[in-house]
């Protein structure tokens, strides 16, 4: 159990911060099509702004931010979005992972692994973010 | 002492910015890594992916398409390779309830 930090001036400017780093997350994670950037970076700018919660803003606001009894199982189920995507491909008549065969209707070839690699940037996002959060609050104490 | 760790560092920042002198421009077509067929006469694969990476995925981003589909299944293994790491770490500092 932590308490707030004493100091407002931490307060504030980490009430002011975690959104603006989770955005910028969320930006990095989804412009990696366009632009250097993807899961994994993005995962890791949200692994970053809720450890900063945890680490000013004390063990009551930041387990309502994210609860540290949910990070290994969403670590898993980031996981369990790749591979199923590559099972799901695999399924419907192609190769593991071949994004041509997912079963998604009305879209290009193209256009689907277009999608299939969003998918799957996604489960990598959610997995890196939520391991870092689970290795730091194993290590420090939520 | 410390004058001899000075001029071995200078000695090989020297070395070094007179390698990356000598590299290609950077998007010169007639580098060899942009080469369809290498001197020794094979293909070279990074002209296939540069070629056809945004036919195939409709993506912009060439490594973006090379690592999440092209290598799709070696960044599977990466993020399994982090899962694992947050479990060990579960298994080796959970404080046990007593």
């Amino acid at each position: 159990m932590k308490t707030p930090s004493g100091s407002p001036i931490i307060q504030v400017a980490t009430r002011g911060l975690v959104p603006v780093i989770q955005i910028i997350g969320l930006y990095v994670f989804f412009h990696g099509h366009y632009s250097p950037g993807g899961g994994f970076q993005g995962g890791v700018l949200l692994a970053a702004s809720i450890i900063l919660a945890r680490l000013s803003l004390g063990t009551e606001i930041s387990q309502r931010l994210f609860s540290s009894r949910r990070t290994i199982i969403f670590s898993a189920v980031g996981v369990l979005i790749f591979a199923g995507t590559g099972l799901a491909a695999l399924l419907a008549g192609g190769q593991f992972l071949n994004y041509e065969f997912l079963p998604l209707p009305g879209l290009e070839p193209a256009d689907l692994r277009n999608w299939g690699i969003l998918i799957i940037e996604s489960g990598v996002t959610i997995t890196v973010m939520t391991s870092l959060i689970a290795i730091y609050d194993e290590i420090i104490g939520c | 002492m410390k004058a001899l760790h000075i001029i071995l560092l200078a000695f090989f920042g020297c070395l070094l910015m007179a390698a990356a002198a000598g590299l290609p421009p950077r998007g010169d077509i007639h580098a060899p890594a942009q080469l369809l067929v290498n001197p020794a006469g094979t293909p070279v694969a990074g002209a296939y992916y540069i070629q056809h990476a945004y036919k195939h995925a409709g993506t912009p981003n060439i490594v973006t398409v090379v690592l999440a589909d092209y290598r799709g299944f070696d960044t599977l293994g990466e993020t399994l390779v982090v899962f694992t790491g947050a479990i060990s770490v579960l298994f080796i500092l959970r404080r046990r309830k007593a």
